[in-house]
C-alpha cells in the first residue's frame, strides 16, 4: 500500500493537501470539499457521486470523484462547467485516507505513557487463553481497507483485530498496541532501540506469553537480527510477522502468517526472536525462522523471507508444528525473565559497500570523510575483492576503521584462506564473518560497536555466535 | 414464438443487458501473458484462502459476507506462458495493456459514450475464488451512448468498462475448489444498457445488434465462452434479478422466458403470503431435531443422507404456509422448487415439505409424528432439511431469511443461467461497496490525441460491413451475414486471402450452410478446428482433392470417424486421380456405354455422367467429369459418323 497518499485527508484547508493548487482552487470556488456528495456538470455530461482526495503524485489537472455505481473517475478541470454540493446531512463522508502517522521525533528510548501498560490480569476474553502482546510498527497486517479511498489504517484496538481475524479469538487472549507507523525503509536503529525497549519492558513487568511484532517485509530481517542482539536470555518467543499481501484485500496472507505465529507461541515450548511468514506460495505452511538467520529473497511473493543456509527452525502446518532444532542457541520457555540481556543501544557508524567488477578503489578514500567506524565489506565468492582495492583498505585499516568480510552471495561461508586474494586481505588485517548475512553483519556491527569499549572487544564480539548469527555446519539443503 | 400460459404483454418486464466480451489482444489485460487456453494441461499449483475484507462503515459487502459462509479453500492451476506471477497474485499488475483500453475506447466512440477523462482501475470484490486477489480489476471508460437496433428505437448505453476476464472453474474435489488461471487477466469489455421493454425476440435482437457491433471491430475474440451476458430482469417494477453466464442467443430467449414466468409466479406466491397476513414470526418460529424418527426408516433418500454418522434431519414449522410450498401460481414455479434450489447451493440434497407429504418413502404416520412434534395446525406446513449437522447450521439461518423474504416477492440476487435456459440461484446481489481503488496503479489519463487518432478507426455500422463484404469477396448478402455471423469468419478471410482457385463463395457456403447441416444431425462441429479447416481447403487449392470431398471430410471428422483431414481422405479414398487415369476410367466407361452413345447421342450424357459419378465420385470434380464426357461423347459420335 505504498502510494498511499501521506496527507490527512480529513482536514482539506490545512497546509498538507492532497488536491495541489489548480484544482484545490476549483474545489474552493464552487465550495465543496473532498468526501462531499456532488453533482458535477461536464462539457461532456453530467455525474453525481463523492468528491475522493487525489494522491500527491498524480497530476493537478483532474478532479476524482466515485459515481454511485461505486466506479471512481476522473474529470478534467478544463471540462468542468459546475460543482454543486448535494446538500443532505449524511452526505458528506469522512474519507480518511491514512494510517495514524506519528510525526513527533523519538529518541530511541521507550517512555511508558499512560494506557500502555496493560492490566493483564483483567482478561479480554477467556482467562485460559494464552496471552499475547501485539506491537504494530507500521506493516500491512494490522490495517483495515478504507473502501471509498482504498486508504488503509492501523488496527488499535482488540476488538477491530477479532472482527477481522474471528479466528484468533479460538487460540489467544491478543492485546494490540500501537508502537510506530513506518515503512520498514523508514526505520532508523532507533527505532529498534525503541521496539526492544517496549519489549524487554513487556518481559520483564507485564506477563505475556508471547509477543508478537506486526512490521513491513522490506526491513523485517534487520529489525528481527536487531532484536536478536539487543534481547538475549527472552523467555518467552518474539514473533515479528508480515505480509506481502495487505491485509485489505481478500487475498491477503497477514491472516495466516499471524495465525501462523499465534500457533507457533501457543503450541512450542522456544523462546527467542523470531520471523513467520509463508513458506510457499500456497496459504498452507508457514515457515518460523530464526531472527538472524532470513533474508527477503523476492520482491512480493508470499514466500520471500527465506531462512539462509539452514532449514526454517520450524514449519508450521494446519494441526501441526515440525520443528528443526539442530541450531544450538535456541532457548526453550521459561519463567525467569530476570536472565535477560538487554542491550538496546545502536551506533549507526557502519557501512555496507558491495564490491563489483569495475568499482573505483579510490572511492574508498572518501571514508575519511565520514564519521564511520565500521565497513561491511560484501566481496565476491568466498570473500575477495579486486587488489587494487588493497593499498586503499590497508589505509583506512591504518586509520583505525574495522573491515569485515561478507559474501554477496546469498548462500554459503566466507572462507579467505583458499585463494591468494583472500589470504592477502586477511595479511591486511580485513575479518572475515562466516556465514553471517551482510544484513545481519551491518545490524551486528552497529549493535557491537555501541556495546563494546574497544576495537578488541568489538572484533571479538562480531566473531562470537551470540544469536545463531554464526555456524559452524551448514546442512545439505537440496 | 413462446407460447406462455399467461399474458406476457401484461407483465411490465425490464430487461437490461450487460454483456461481456474478451477482446483479441496478444496479451493478457495486466500482464504479458498470453490469452490462451492451457485446454487442461497445466504445470503448477497452489492454495489459497480468501476471506472478506471490512468496509470503512463497519460492514462486509453482502455478497462477500455471503461466498465466505461457504466458503472453501482454492486450488489454482497455472501453466508457463499462460499465466505468471501477476495471475497468481504473487506480483504487483503491469500497466494496462494499451491495446485492449484502445479497443474498449473505439466502442465508446462507435456508440457515443461518454469517455471519461481520467480512467482509474478499480477493485471489486469477488471472493468465490474466481480471482486470485479476492477481487476483479476493472475501469469505467465512458457513460451514456446509445445503441441503434433495427426496428427498434435508440437503445440507452448505461456503461462501458474494460476489465479483467476471471479465472476458469474446473471440476473439483470436495476437497477444493478448483480453477485454471489461464483465463484470468484477459481483457474483457462489458458494456451496460439501459433497461428495456419488449418481446423476447425484440430484446434478442438487441443482444444480436450489439455483439454484431462489437465483432464488426475484428477486435474482439470469436467461440463459445467467449461472450457472455448478464442479463438484468425485473417484471412490474420489482426487484433486479440478475442473471450470469448467458452464452448463446438462443439461449438468453429461454432464460428471459423462465425467469419471467419465475417472476411472476414469485409475485403470486407473495400475494398469497399477504392475504394469510403471514408474519416473519411465522417462519422457522419452532426447528425440531427428528433424527431420531427416521432411525429405522425405509424411505431409500433419508436412508442415503443418514448413513453418515454426523447427519441430522430437522423440521423447520412454517405457520399459515400450508398449501402455499407446493402452490404452483404457474407451471414448473413453485417455492418448494426454489427452497430446494437454495439448500442445493449450500452443498445440500434437497428439501421435503408438507404439502408434498407423505412420499419418498416418509410415511402418513411419520408426518403425523412430525405435526404432532412442532405442533402443527392445519393451516401450517413444515419443511424438512437434512445432512452433515455442519451444514445444516450453516444454512439454517439464511433459509429462514429467504422464506420470510418470499413475503416480498422478487428477492435482488445474483443467478446463474443453466444451459437449459433456467436459472439457479448464485448469490445475493453485490452492492457499490465492494469497489475500492487498485492503488497499485496510476490513474490513465485519455489523451484527446489519442481519441482523435482512434475516431479514424471505428468500426463499420452492421450494414456498412456486410455491404462491404458483398463487395470484397462476392458473396450475396445472405451469405455475406451468414459467415460474418459464424464463429468460421476469422478462417474464412484467412482461407480466402491463401486461395487462388477456389472461390470465396464456395469457401463460404461450407463454412455457413454445409456445417451447420451437418450439425443439425447432431455432429459435433468443434471438432472441425481452425487447423482442420486450413489443410482441408489446402488440399482442394492444390487440387489433391475434389470440391465434393470437403463436405465428406467434414463429415468423417464430426463423426470422429477420422482424426486428422489425413485420416479421412484415405478411409474415403478421396486422393484425386490424375488425367491419364481419367481418360482411361472414362473410355472404358464409353466403351462399355457404346450402345447407349449410338442410341441417345449427345443426350446419353446424363446417363453416363451417373455411371462415371459413382466410380469417380469425390476424386475428380464433377464439372471436368461433365467436361471431359461431353468431348469424349462429341468425338465418339463424330467418329461414327465418318466410319
Amino acid at each position: 500500500m505504498k502510494k498511499e497518499a501521506t496527507a490527512n485527508l480529513n482536514n482539506s484547508d490545512s497546509g498538507k493537501d492532497d488536491y495541489i493548487s489548480r484544482s484545490k482552487q476549483l474545489l474552493n470556488k464552487y465550495k465543496v470539499k473532498i468526501g462531499d456528495s456532488v453533482k458535477l456538470i461536464s462539457n461532456k455530461g453530467d455525474y453525481t457521486g463523492i468528491i475522493m482526495p487525489r494522491y500527491e503524485s498524480f497530476n493537478d489537472n483532474y478532479v476524482v470523484i466515485k459515481l454511485n455505481s461505486g466506479y471512481n473517475i476522473g474529470i478534467s478541470i478544463d471540462n468542468i462547467i459546475n460543482i454543486t454540493s448535494e446538500k443532505l446531512s449524511e452526505t458528506s463522508v469522512n474519507v480518511s485516507l491514512n494510517p495514524v502517522k506519528t510525526d513527533e521525533p523519538h529518541n530511541g528510548k521507550f517512555v511508558l505513557t499512560k494506557g500502555i501498560n496493560h492490566d493483564i490480569k483483567k482478561p479480554l476474553l477467556s482467562s485460559s487463553l494464552p496471552k499475547i502482546l501485539l506491537l504494530t510498527t507500521g506493516g500491512t497486517i494490522a490495517s483495515k481497507i478504507d473502501y471509498r479511498t482504498g486508504g488503509v489504517t492501523s488496527i488499535l484496538n482488540a476488538s477491530d483485530l477479532y472482527s477481522i481475524f474471528p479466528e484468533i479469538s479460538n487460540y489467544a487472549s491478543i492485546y494490540p498496541e500501537f508502537l510506530f507507523n513506518e515503512y520498514s525503509e523508514n526505520l532508523y536503529a532507533s527505532h529498534w532501540s525503541l521496539l526492544s525497549e517496549r519489549i524487554s519492558y513487556a518481559v520483564l513487568h507485564e506477563q505475556f506469553d508471547g509477543i508478537i511484532v506486526s512490521h513491513g517485509t522490506d526491513t523485517i530481517h534487520y529489525t528481527s537480527s536487531a532484536m536478536s542482539f539487543a534481547l538475549q536470555n527472552l523467555s518467552i518467543p518474539v514473533v515479528l510477522v508480515g505480509s506481502q499481501r495487505s491485509s485489505d484485500r481478500p487475498s491477503s496472507d497477514a491472516f495466516t502468517n499471524l495465525l501462523g505465529a499465534i500457533k507457533f507461541i501457543t503450541k512450542t515450548n522456544y523462546a527467542g526472536i523470531f520471523v513467520c511468514m509463508h513458506h510457499t506460495s500456497s496459504d498452507e505452511t508457514i515457515a518460523c525462522h530464526i531472527g538472524t538467520r532470513v533474508r527477503k529473497n523476492h520482491t512480493s511473493k508470499r514466500n520471500a523471507l527465506q531462512s539462509l543456509d539452514h532449514f526454517p527452525f520450524a514449519l508450521i502446518y494446519d494441526s501441526d508444528i515440525v520443528c528443526n532444532t539442530d541450531l544450538k542457541r535456541i532457548n526453550t520457555r521459561n519463567n525467569i525473565s530476570k536472565n535477560l540481556i538487554s542491550k538496546t543501544s545502536f551506533d549507526d557508524r557502519v557501512f555496507l559497500l558491495k564490491f563489483y567488477p569495475g568499482f573505483d578503489p579510490s572511492f574508498l578514500e572518501c571514508f575519511s570523510n565520514f564519521k564511520y567506524r565500521v565497513i561491511i565489506l560484501e566481496g565476491t565468492g568466498l570473500g575477495h575483492v579486486n587488489k587494487n582495492c588493497f593499498p586503499y583498505l590497508e589505509k583506512l585499516i591504518d586509520s583505525g576503521i574495522v573491515i569485515f568480510m561478507t559474501s554477496q552471495c546469498i548462500y554459503g561461508r566466507v572462507q579467505m584462506t583458499v585463494y591468494d586474494t583472500g589470504r592477502d586481505l586477511l595479511d591486511l588485517g580485513v575479518i572475515p564473518l562466516s556465514d553471517m548475512s551482510s544484513e545481519t553483519a551491518i545490524v551486528k556491527a552497529m549493535w557491537a560497536l555501541s556495546n563494546s569499549s574497544n576495537k578488541k572487544e568489538l572484533v571479538e564480539i562480531m566473531r562470537t555466535d551470540l544469536s545463531n548469527e554464526l555456524s559452524n555446519t551448514s546442512p545439505l539443503i537440496s | 414464438m413462446i407460447l406462455m400460459k399467461f399474458d406476457f404483454d401484461s407483465l411490465k418486464v425490464k430487461v437490461g443487458f450487460e454483456i461481456h466480451q474478451q477482446l483479441d489482444t496478444k496479451n493478457k489485460l495486466f500482464c504479458n501473458c498470453k490469452c490462451e487456453e492451457a485446454n487442461g494441461s497445466y504445470d503448477n499449483n497452489f492454495i489459497r484462502i480468501l476471506r472478506p475484507t471490512k468496509s470503512e462503515l463497519g460492514n462486509f459487502d453482502r455478497a462477500a459476507i455471503f461466498e465466505h459462509t461457504k466458503m472453501n479453500t482454492i486450488k489454482y492451476y497455472s501453466k508457463v506462458g499462460l499465466s505468471c506471477l501477476v495471475e497468481a497474485d504473487e506480483e504487483p499488475p503491469h500497466d494496462v495493456n494499451r491495446s485492449a483500453l484502445e479497443t474498449v475506447l473505439l466502442f465508446s466512440l462507435a456508440l457515443n459514450s461518454n469517455i471519461v477523462d481520467e480512467i482509474h482501475v478499480m477493485r471489486k470484490l469477488v471472493i468465490d475464488g474466481s480471482n486470485t486477489s479476492g477481487f476483479q480489476r476493472t475501469m469505467l471508460v465512458s457513460t451514456g451512448g446509445n445503441l441503434k437496433v433495427d426496428g427498434f428505437r435508440k437503445i440507452g448505453v448505461q456503461s462501458i468498462c474494460l476489465e479483467e476476464d476471471a479465472a476458469k472453474l474446473l471440476p473439483h474435489s470436495k476437497l477444493y475448489k478448483e480453477y485454471g488461471l489461464d483465463r484470468l487477466g484477459i481483457p474483457l469489455v462489458e458494456i451496460a444498457l439501459e433497461p428495456i421493454s419488449g418481446k423476447p425476440d425484440e430484446i434478442v435482437n438487441v443482444a444480436l445488434t450489439l455483439g454484431r457491433l462489437l465483432r464488426s471491430s475484428k477486435r474482439v475474440s470469436r467461440g463459445l465462452g467467449s461472450i457472455r451476458q448478464d442479463v438484468n430482469i425485473s417484471v412490474n417494477d420489482g426487484k433486479v434479478v440478475e442473471v450470469k453466464g448467458v452464452q448463446q442467443l438462443s439461449q438468453l430467449v429461454k432464460v428471459l422466458d423462465y425467469e419471467t414466468k419465475r417472476q411472476y409466479g414469485l409475485i403470486k406466491i407473495a400475494e398469497e403470503f399477504e392475504k394469510r397476513n403471514i408474519d416473519d414470526g411465522f417462519i422457522g418460529d419452532r426447528i425440531q431435531d427428528i433424527t431420531y424418527l427416521f432411525k429405522d426408516s425405509s424411505s431409500t433418500i433419508l436412508k442415503k443422507i443418514l448413513k453418515d454418522a454426523n447427519s441430522i434431519l430437522l423440521s423447520i414449522r412454517l405457520r399459515g404456509l400450508n398449501g402455499l410450498i407446493g402452490y404452483e401460481p404457474i407451471n414448473g414455479i413453485r417455492l418448494g422448487k426454489e427452497l430446494g434450489e437454495f439448500v442445493r447451493f449450500f452443498g445440500l440434497g434437497g428439501i421435503f415439505h408438507s404439502d408434498e407429504l407423505p412420499k419418498y418413502g416418509v410415511t402418513v404416520k411419520d408426518v403425523e409424528n412430525i405435526k404432532e412434534l412442532l405442533g402443527l395446525s392445519n393451516s401450517d406446513a413444515f419443511l424438512i432439511i437434512g445432512g452433515n449437522e455442519k451444514k445444516i447450521n450453516i444454512v439454517l439461518e439464511p433459509l429462514i431469511r429467504r422464506i420470510r423474504e418470499f413475503k416480498h416477492g422478487v428477492v435482488a440476487e445474483t443467478r446463474s443461467a443453466t444451459m437449459d435456459g433456467s436459472t439457479i440461484f448464485s448469490r445475493p446481489r453485490a452492492g457499490s461497496s465492494r469497489m475500492y481503488p487498485e492503488t497499485d496503479i496510476l490513474p490513465i489519463p485519455v489523451e484527446s490525441v489519442l481519441l482523435d487518432d482512434l475516431k479514424q478507426k471505428i468500426p463499420l455500422s452492421w450494414n456498412d460491413l456486410i455491404r462491404q463484404i458483398m463487395k470484397k469477396y462476392e458473396l450475396n448478402i445472405k451469405l455475406s451475414e451468414h459467415i460474418f455471423d459464424s464463429q468460421y469468419y476469422d478462417i474464412f478471410e484467412k482461407i480466402v486471402s491463401t486461395s487462388k482457385n477456389i472461390t470465396p463463395t464456395f469457401i463460404a457456403s461450407k463454412l455457413t450452410e454445409d456445417v451447420v447441416s451437418l450439425s443439425r444431425n447432431n455432429l459435433d462441429k468443434s471438432l472441425l478446428t481452425d487447423d482442420i479447416l486450413i489443410e482441408v481447403f489446402d488440399n482442394l487449392e492444390k487440387g489433391f482433392i475434389a470440391k465434393e470431398s470437403v463436405t465428406l471430410i467434414f463429415e468423417k471428422i464430426m463423426k470422429k470417424e477420422s482424426k486428422s483431414v489425413k485420416e479421412a481422405i484415405n478411409s474415403l479414398n478421396l486422393i484425386k486421380i490424375n488425367d491419364d487415369e481419367l481418360h482411361k476410367i472414362l473410355d472404358k466407361i464409353l466403351n462399355d456405354n457404346a450402345h447407349v452413345i449410338k442410341e441417345k447421342g449427345i443426350n446419353s450424357i446424363g446417363a453416363l455422367m451417373g455411371k462415371s459419378m459413382i466410380m469417380l465420385r469425390g476424386k475428380v470434380d464433377g464439372y471436368k467429369i461433365n467436361e471431359y464426357l461431353k468431348q469424349k461423347i462429341e468425338r465418339f459420335i463424330n467418329d461414327e459418323f465418318f466410319k
